[in-house]
């Protein structure tokens, strides 16, 4: 059984359309982030998260209306499904008390307002206290995590190929974070170190289907030297779309049983993944490659030019071999 | 033929170590606090404390010696926990004779009224880091005292953070009672007391307590045991003679009236320190001072050196005393500031939930496998589940934890199995759709896809190992079962899936012709 027979779709036709989607998405997103900020999960903002389970069934209305009297602004939501009878109650975090155990007080006082409220018996299943002194810290790691993962990858990348792929590797990299980052925006997901250890893990995987293109090209280049860079792309391209689609494909549903099957604790991990996924092979195939093209472009038209100006690495024994005859 | 028997041997090796060191899984793999239940703790140590106690000590010891030498000086105090100040001095070469002592370990700076000493920063940094092992190996002990199977105990992040994980343990209030009562003993000077009410204590002062005083409360001497006795509160000398660090042993022990009491014994050093102090304080009262309430008084008698014991408590405050004691007093008070706790049933459903998961994504892996590339998807059957047991053999092998995120690495693994796989099949494809023979299209596959893998399992490692920084221990389960999985299937994707091929091929008498894919 074959997907595609000998596709032949001239993706870079659409390269324009394509940057200026992406462009729209990630404006959008971002604008939102600034506008209203990334809701930060507990483990970077700090704070008090409980998740109690009622041996009774009760609404969130009803727990709303016990831990509001609290200060600050409590979050009360039903947590996985609803004959589970659990809620999660989540508090800010508040002043930084002087000594002692103030990082249970909350919960402490959580506790204390459902019993005052008359609610069923309740057991807590669930309790994450975080200082602000922990997400501070863990906020720094993120940021170095990142930071350092996209520029030992394009370090590696920059090695490996020619710099102009390397750049557009990374941007489509960078372009798959920002579309995460959107869209757990726009379905209003919160920043927890799952979902930053979800798009770590997609950084990695949005490069990988990039060199595979890449590295198919770079094959290509050194036995078409005549034909222009951008028909041996796009040829590369198709040639590897079978892969693409079939890879992201079973990732995607594979994943998407965590999505489905995974509880709630997963959530935001497995929505992060996915749209992650997706982002991330339409970069590869639209955006990566159309990069590369642009950014050599200037400098050279045919892949004549490009394969001889010396820079395109070899890789591989076969390939040295080809390159020494 | 030969080369394909070695290959398959040493195959059936690899799977065959994994599995015995993976089986049974239920004693051989281990769970992460989010999948068994538990509670991840991070103390902060208040290193400041022991600096303080370190400045607090000095001072004392330079005003005897200033005494001893006859030397009149108006004023020595604590200024801050690393520094202090003496002014008004009449005999400065003889104060300079009399502070030599203190100066090993104090630079001293002098001005107008007087000299201000500050603690040597090499010294300051070495008691900090010294406070913060002593206290990691006494919450160690403690922990153990618990009896939680498997903790954790460790450095975390800052210089001052300590992480404790307790797995399955259900009573966490009462272990985050054990772990941070700092036990902090304190044998010292009664100036005044004891009075009725802390007011009546500051009155005696004026309300202007000295700042080497400090008023504590205390059990009414005489009263019955803990709860119904009244408090009284004590003026005592801020400065220990003694304290916990001091200390050698601690055990259970009976008083004159045959009531509980600890018996405590002390170093060496510091048992000569006591005999002094003791020898120059005969006839005043001292307080035996725990976690800053006074737990005893007694006059003393005679120059006393090497023990010491601890009246007037209840039974279980004799065995929690002898255990807290025994276990080394904590060198400095500590706060929490990170605690998260997963009750036992949430992780059983965790379990289920994420072992449910994966055995869907793995089941849809195969059937499209087997039924995109017919035969050949068996190939690639075999290489993604080898890698998965040699994952979790490796991970058994090595301790590594196994947590929620983790069982979300199995899947990704999963993912990169296949993509491996694809990456090799698509390109067989291709090779013989241009007409290559079935061997050299198998071999041209393999080839020319292994520095492609190389790249997209490199660019992935990189990113995983950057999650290992994340102290937090479901993260880093996330991480290690990524970066094995990645190692695992560059083995599996190529020498595995390539053994079949090969097995596949030889069997054939004649050149093969065809091959299903």
């Amino acid at each position: 059984m074959q997907l595609l027979k000998n596709p032949n779709f001239d993706f870079l036709r659409w390269k324009w359309q394509a940057i200026a989607l992406s462009v729209v998405v990630i404006l959008a997103g971002l604008g939102m982030i600034a506008t209203t900020g990334l809701p930060l999960g507990i483990d970077f903002s700090g704070g008090t998260l409980i998740v109690v389970q009622f041996e009774q069934p009760v609404t969130e209305e009803q727990v709303r209306n016990a831990v509001d009297p609290l200060p600050g602004e409590e979050v009360v939501q039903q947590y996985g499904e609803a004959a589970e009878r659990r809620i999660l109650i989540r508090l800010p975090q508040v002043e930084e008390a002087v000594e002692g155990n103030s990082l249970e007080q909350a919960s402490a006082s959580v506790e204390a307002a459902l019993q005052k409220a008359g609610l069923p018996k309740f057991a807590i299943v669930n309790r994450e206290l975080v200082s602000a002194v922990i997400g501070r810290d863990l906020q720094l790691r993120g940021i170095y995590a990142m930071v350092a993962s996209l520029a030992a990858i394009t370090i590696y990348i920059g090695i490996r190929f020619r710099f102009s792929f390397a750049v557009g590797a990374i941007v489509a990299t960078f372009h798959d974070v920002l579309v995460t980052l959107a869209f757990l925006k726009f379905f209003d997901y919160e920043l927890s170190l799952n979902v930053v250890a979800a798009i770590l893990t997609i950084t990695g995987y949005s490069v990988n289907d990039t060199i595979v293109i890449f590295d198919r090209v770079r094959e290509n280049l050194r036995a078409r030297r005549r034909e222009p860079l951008d028909k041996v792309v796009n040829e590369s391209v198709n040639q590897t779309l079978s892969r693409t689609i079939i890879t992201a494909g079973t990732t995607f549903l594979a994943v998407l049983a965590i999505f489905l099957f995974g509880g709630e604790a997963l959530a935001g991990f497995s929505f992060t993944m996915l749209v992650g996924i997706v982002s991330g092979t339409y970069s590869t195939i639209f955006i990566a490659s159309a990069l590369a093209i642009i950014l050599s472009g200037a400098k050279a038209r045919t892949a004549a030019a490009t394969a001889s100006s010396g820079d395109a690495v070899q890789s591989g024994r076969k390939q040295k071999r080809a390159r020494a005859s | 033929m030969k080369n394909i028997r070695w290959r398959i041997l040493l195959i059936a090796v690899v799977i065959g170590l994994s599995i015995w060191s993976f089986y049974p899984p239920e004693q051989k793999v281990k769970l992460g606090l989010d999948l068994k239940g538990g509670v991840h703790l991070v103390l902060r140590v208040h290193t400041d404390d022991a600096l303080r106690v370190e400045t607090e000590t000095t001072v004392e010891r330079l005003r005897e010696s200033l005494q001893r030498a006859g030397v009149q000086f108006a004023k020595a105090e604590v200024v801050s926990p690393t520094e202090f100040r003496v002014e008004g001095i009449q005999d400065d070469a003889g104060f300079r004779a009399a502070a030599a002592d203190a100066e090993t370990t104090y630079d001293r700076s002098s001005d107008a009224g007087g000299y201000t000493y500050r603690m040597k920063p090499n010294i300051e940094i070495q008691l900090r880091d010294q406070t913060v092992t002593q206290a990691l190996e006494t919450i160690e002990r403690r922990v153990n005292e618990l009896g939680v199977a498997e903790p954790v105990v460790a450095r975390y992040s800052g210089a001052d953070q300590i992480l404790v994980q307790l797995p399955g343990v259900e009573d966490v209030r009462r272990a985050k009672e054990i772990i941070r009562s700092t036990a902090q003993l304190k044998l010292t000077l009664v100036e005044q007391g004891p009075f009725t009410t802390r007011e009546a204590a500051l009155q005696a002062y004026n309300n202007n307590v000295p700042s080497d005083i400090e008023i504590l409360p205390g059990r009414q001497e005489g009263t019955g045991t803990a709860g119904t006795a009244g408090t009284v509160f004590y003026a005592v000398r801020r400065a220990a003679a003694v304290t916990g660090r001091d200390l050698r042993n601690a055990q259970q022990s009976l008083d004159e009236f045959n009531r509980p009491a600890v018996q405590f014994s002390l170093k060496q050093d510091a048992a000569a320190r006591f005999g002094n102090f003791t020898q120059a304080n005969i006839g005043r009262p001292m307080a035996i001072v725990l976690d800053n309430r006074v737990m005893s008084v007694a006059t003393i008698q005679s120059r006393i050196t090497d023990s010491g014991q601890i009246t007037g408590i209840s039974r279980e405050e004799m065995l929690d005393t002898v255990i807290t004691l025994k276990s080394g007093a904590l060198p400095a008070s500590m706060d929490y500031l990170e605690e998260r706790t997963v009750g036992p049933s949430l992780g059983a459903e965790s379990i289920r939930a994420g072992f449910f998961s994966s055995l869907a994504g793995l089941g849809f892996v195969v059937l499209f496998m087997v039924f995109y590339y017919k035969l050949t998807g068996f190939n690639a059957v075999i290489s993604i589940v080898t890698n998965l047991i040699i994952l979790l053999g490796l991970m058994a092998f090595m301790g590594s934890v196994m947590t929620l995120p983790g069982i979300a690495g199995f899947i990704l693994t999963i993912g990169m199995g296949v993509d491996s796989n694809v990456l090799i099949f698509e390109r067989i494809r291709e090779e013989l759709a241009t007409g290559r023979g079935v061997r050299a299209a198998v071999n041209a596959g393999f080839d020319r896809v292994w520095w492609t893998i190389v790249d997209t399992h490199v660019s992935s490692l990189i990113a995983a190992l950057l999650l290992l920084q994340f102290g937090t221990s479901t993260i880093r389960g996330f991480a290690v079962t990524l970066i094995i999985g990645l190692l695992s299937n560059v083995f599996t994707a190529v020498f595995v899936s390539r053994t079949a091929f090969e097995l596949v091929l030889s069997r054939r008498q004649t050149a093969a012709q065809t091959l299903s894919i």
